[in-house]
């Protein structure tokens, strides 16, 4: 086991992620935030939290997305539902998908296709707090990364959030 | 997340924690439905076929559009328009159906137990769509979901159920849930379609004022006389039936509350309930029929999903 994030770098992470996404997206203008159910909730919660404090929270646009639907593995077991929440339209927008661990590439794809169904957005990008380098099965990179790190298949990347685990805190197990 | 049988049989074979499953699927899928394009690709490579030996509106279009938005291929069947006429059994059409290769089979038929026949010999996952005059299992499960989104929950509630007891198959999969799921259920009609040792088999209140169940109940589910399931008199007239058992807006007015009524279809109007009752605000029959998509999107999401390539 080793901590890859502790609590203040973890908190810096976040602080350096929201500049380089307000350095991109001048005040939000025309740029929707979508966080992707479930664990990478918590962390695009943190992003709209600290975003909220540089930008007018009227003008950020947060929406919620479940891709349980969109998944390229049904047929191989089922995975619990979350809720869907995008109470406002994509098209033509800037929308930066969060997620916390970005490993295969698959829950992304997925991602991708499901936004089709909201509208056609201008560009799509994505903000990730982890980046599992070299375990990519889809030709798909973070544009926004909170760390790069390299693991084999059988560790595993777990994030922590004080609203869920009492700590925040990123390890390898 | 899994549920517990292979098959959607009726409502008498789920746990309460599958019938839980299936409603709270069945919220997602609504949002679904609410979105621009209201369409998921989650079974593309699943096929079913909705084989209906019995007539049907409402059932048979809300599978099929529950299939298309779950991005399914789908072959429909009926039995007036096929070799049945001709004299082919049960088991033989389905088998050659199944042939070509089908996942799933909804089906609809008007023999009481056909689909759990059917169960023990073929094996592709069946969706019971109603069996003479045994169960109606999505019918009740969307009934519920209809009363869970108006009234938060099932549990404690007082559902009436009015009507043509003896001969609905939505009643007795609707008893079946209520019970499961906590709720307290009143059947309520007249002596002759109500059957005997009611209270005793399913643990309801047998009532035959129809004022004074609608008085004691929160939501109150009108069914339709199924005169063709009838085989011998049972009540005079419709228009006797009509004046005793009718709801109306006058009857629902001189209530101290306001109650929610519901109603599977097909309506007869001025029969079972009259229109200033079904078209009133109080109504939920509409919302009914748009809550049943979602929820045999989640039955046929639930049943679908999760099983390997291996059989």
């Amino acid at each position: 086991m080793k901590t890859i994030l502790n609590e203040q770098q973890l908190s810096i992470t976040i602080q350096r992620l929201i500049h380089q996404i307000l350095e991109n997206h001048i005040e939000l203008e025309n740029t929707v935030i979508i966080g992707l159910q479930p664990r990478g909730i918590y962390f695009s919660n943190r992003i709209v939290d600290e975003l909220k404090k540089q930008v007018a929270a009227d003008k950020i646009k947060y929406g919620k997305l479940d891709i349980t639907f969109y998944r390229d593995d049904v047929r191989q077991g089922l995975h619990q539902l979350n809720q869907t929440d995008i109470s406002f339209s994509i098209e033509n927008k800037n929308v930066i998908l969060i997620d916390d661990v970005l490993y295969t590439g698959r829950t992304i794809r997925a991602a991708l296709d499901a936004l089709q169904d909201f509208g056609r957005p201008a560009k799509v990008e994505l903000c990730v707090l982890i980046d599992r380098r070299f375990s990519r099965q889809l030709p798909i990179q973070s544009d926004y990364t909170g760390k790069s790190i390299d693991s084999i298949i059988s560790q595993k990347v777990k994030v922590f959030w004080k609203e869920n685990e009492g700590v925040d805190m990123v390890e390898l197990l | 997340m899994q549920l517990s049988t292979k098959h959607l049989l009726g409502i008498r074979d789920l746990k309460s924690s599958d019938i839980q499953t299936i409603l709270d699927t069945a919220t997602q899928f609504k949002e679904v439905l609410q979105r621009p394009i209201k369409k998921v690709p989650t079974l593309r490579d699943v096929t079913i076929v909705n084989l209906f030996f019995e007539n049907s509106t409402r059932t048979r279009i809300s599978f099929e559009l529950a299939e298309k938005r779950l991005s399914a291929d789908t072959i429909n069947f009926t039995a007036s328009a096929s070799s049945v006429s001709k004299g082919e059994s049960l088991l033989d059409t389905v088998n050659n159906i199944l042939s070509m290769k089908v996942d799933m089979v909804v089906m609809r038929h008007s023999a009481s137990g056909a689909p759990h026949f059917l169960a023990k010999h073929i094996p592709a996952a069946i969706v019971n769509a109603g069996d003479g005059i045994n169960e109606h299992p999505t019918q009740a499960l969307l009934d519920a979901f209809s009363i869970r989104e108006k009234l938060g929950t099932l549990e404690g509630k007082k559902i009436a159920i009015i009507g043509d007891i003896m001969h609905s198959r939505v009643a007795l999969s609707n008893i079946y849930l209520l019970k499961k799921m906590g709720a307290e259920v009143t059947v309520a009609g007249p002596p002759t379609l109500i059957p005997k040792y009611m209270k005793e088999a399913f643990d309801v209140r047998v009532e035959y004022d129809l004022k004074k169940a609608l008085q004691w109940c929160d939501v109150a589910n009108v069914l339709r006389i199924q005169l063709e399931r009838q085989n011998q008199v049972l009540f005079s007239s419709l228009r006797e039936y009509s004046l005793a058992y009718g709801v109306n807006k006058r009857l629902l007015d001189s209530l101290d509350k306001e109650i929610i009524i519901m109603h599977p279809g097909p309506i007869n109007r001025g029969v079972e309930i009259d229109s200033d009752a079904a078209d009133s605000k109080q109504s939920i029959i509409l919302q009914q029929v748009e809550n049943g998509v979602a929820v045999r999107m989640a039955v046929l999401y639930l049943l679908a999903g999760g099983k390997s390539e291996q059989n």
